[in-house]
């Protein structure tokens, strides 16, 4: 059954996102569903299934069915590979419905990390409890909290060896932040100059403030059906043509190099020959973007350019509006929302029906989508079309 | 010298016990398999080159490189607020593993990929040490 639709995605939810106080995840998480629902034109009742990505503060667990007044589901389970998952629970809605165990699957990702009073960082990766033990002890001894630090030292080795420098990196967080000037649900509008992000203070070097994602709070929901079932639905449906993933391994392993290759090489091999295109028919790529090095790293092993060439590969700003490769067109997490890999899917979404407003890419008959999770320890690869075939 | 926040300091447990008690007498203790002969880190039960559940103890030559290395300028934790910047550096060790640690005896600046290092080990709490690298010379 190569080149037929895996699924199709019928309904899409977006919440106002970043600083708002006050509200749970879930009930993020019932805003962005009840979005979806009329998005569809479905209602509670037609929801049988319910994938919830599991996030960091852990309060998403399989208990929200409840509070969100949920019955009689036949798939309810809560996913996590980190940043990677949505691609997860799209395989597993799409390989239930066609396996007939349910019809209508929600997908959703909720968080609300951020409070009044600490920062974003401190807000999403800062210290929880101390002491740790053992080697989780250890690691903190060392001042390695979060993710910045593994990414900008994976950002470092990519610089030591192919010569990649912080314009390749500033021009990707510039034209994000064009394309989120476009969106209606970007967070970060104000204008950003290559000057603005030289500028911009050190995370963690070699990775500023701008190459760093947001933190949010607020919700994704997805509706994801059957392709027959879809035609019947309020809006274009957007088909699943091919999924994979790939975990490549402990990128501690000194067999590993997370410099060198990600997991976005085999899952998107995988996923293009499922879809039956090729990379030359993207019209468009919705990648995952924790920070500036990971588009750049995931370009390459989708093998949009050779390895090592991302960093010139980009200096063009074919990313950006006007480009040959428009990417991330609604900003990404570096300026749009941080909801994971619900970031570059809703957006795939978006693009895929032609409903991008000024910020429609002119080629969306397939578009692109990466997760990325961990230290670059998980990926997912997904290809969406308004079209029933490859 | 007092200080208003400390740095966390690890506590050994069971199953990291042997490594603790290594750097407390200047050693870097690490897992060896007797099944197929390679090193591996942090701690676990089983080899995960073979799977095989033959992991002793060993001590390394605590020499090694520098694979990368950030410098942290973000403080994430009140211990490190006089430290920023201050680098985290992921070390590849002769025997094949690979380390998340931080260098010292060194500026910032004048840290190189691929520099050679070694071992040293600091106190980071009452009993406890923690290895940490330093250049070699010449």
């Amino acid at each position: 059954m190569a080149n037929q639709p895996k699924g199709a995605i019928v309904g899409l939810g977006v919440t106002p996102m970043g600083k708002i106080y006050g509200r749970r995840a879930v009930d993020f998480a019932a805003e962005a569903i009840a979005l979806a629902l009329d998005d569809a034109g479905l209602t509670k009742a037609d929801i049988d299934g319910l994938l919830i990505n599991a996030n960091i503060p852990g309060d998403m667990d399989v208990r929200s069915q409840m509070v969100l007044g949920f019955e009689n589901l036949t798939l309810v389970n809560v996913m996590s590979a980190y940043g990677s998952t949505a691609g997860s629970m799209m395989q597993y809605a799409c390989m239930a419905i066609r396996e007939g165990l349910v019809k209508t699957v929600v997908l959703v990702y909720a968080d609300a990390p951020l409070t009044p009073s600490r920062g974003a960082g401190q807000s999403y990766a800062g210290p929880h409890r101390f002491p740790l033990g053992g080697m989780a002890g250890l690691r903190a001894a060392y001042g390695d909290f979060g993710a910045n630090p593994a990414y900008a030292m994976a950002a470092r080795r990519h610089m030591h060896l192919y010569g990649t420098t912080e314009d390749h990196f500033g021009i990707i967080a510039v034209g994000q932040r064009k394309w989120a000037q476009m969106s209606p649900w970007a967070q970060m509008k104000a204008p950003m100059t290559m000057e603005d992000h030289h500028n911009s203070r050190w995370i963690a070097e070699p990775l500023r403030l701008f190459d760093c994602c947001l933190v949010s709070n607020g919700a994704v929901a997805l509706i994801v059906t059957s392709t027959e079932r879809a035609r019947d639905l309020k809006q274009p449906s957007v088909n699943v043509l091919g999924y994979a993933q790939c975990a490549p391994g402990d990128n501690l392993s000194t067999a590993r190099h997370p410099a060198v290759e990600t997991g976005a090489k085999r899952s998107g091999e995988m996923a293009f020959r499922m879809a039956g295109i090729t990379r030359d028919d993207i019209g468009t790529c919705q990648l995952y973007d924790c920070y500036t090095y990971t588009v750049l790293v995931t370009l390459e092993d989708y093998g949009f350019c050779p390895k090592g060439e991302g960093g010139p590969f980009v200096a063009d700003g074919k990313l950006g509006p006007g480009g040959a490769l428009p990417t991330n067109t609604g900003g990404g997490q570096l300026s749009g929302y941080y909801m994971w890999a619900f970031t570059p899917l809703s957006e795939a979404v978006v693009q895929a029906r032609g409903q991008g407003g000024e910020r429609q890419v002119p080629r969306n008959d397939f578009v692109l989508v990466s997760g990325n999770g961990g230290i670059l320890n998980y990926h997912s690869t997904m290809i969406l079309s308004p079209h029933a075939s490859g | 010298m007092s200080q208003p926040a400390t740095k966390p300091v690890p506590v050994p447990d069971e199953i990291s016990a042997p490594f603790f008690a290594g750097t407390r007498e200047g050693k870097l203790m690490l897992q060896h398999c007797t099944a197929c002969g390679t090193w591996s880190f942090p701690v676990r039960e089983r080899c995960p080159h073979c799977f095989a559940a033959k992991l002793e103890w060993r001590q390394s030559s605590g020499r090694g490189t520098l694979y990368t290395f950030t410098i942290m300028h973000q403080v994430m934790n009140p211990g490190f607020a006089s430290s920023v910047p201050y680098n985290v550096a992921q070390v590849d060790l002769e025997e094949g593993v690979r380390m998340v640690s931080n260098v010292v005896g060194i500026d910032n600046k004048a840290l190189r990929v691929g520099m050679k290092l070694e071992a040293v080990f600091e106190v980071a709490g009452e009993d406890v040490r923690i290895p940490k690298f330093r250049p070699v010379a010449g």
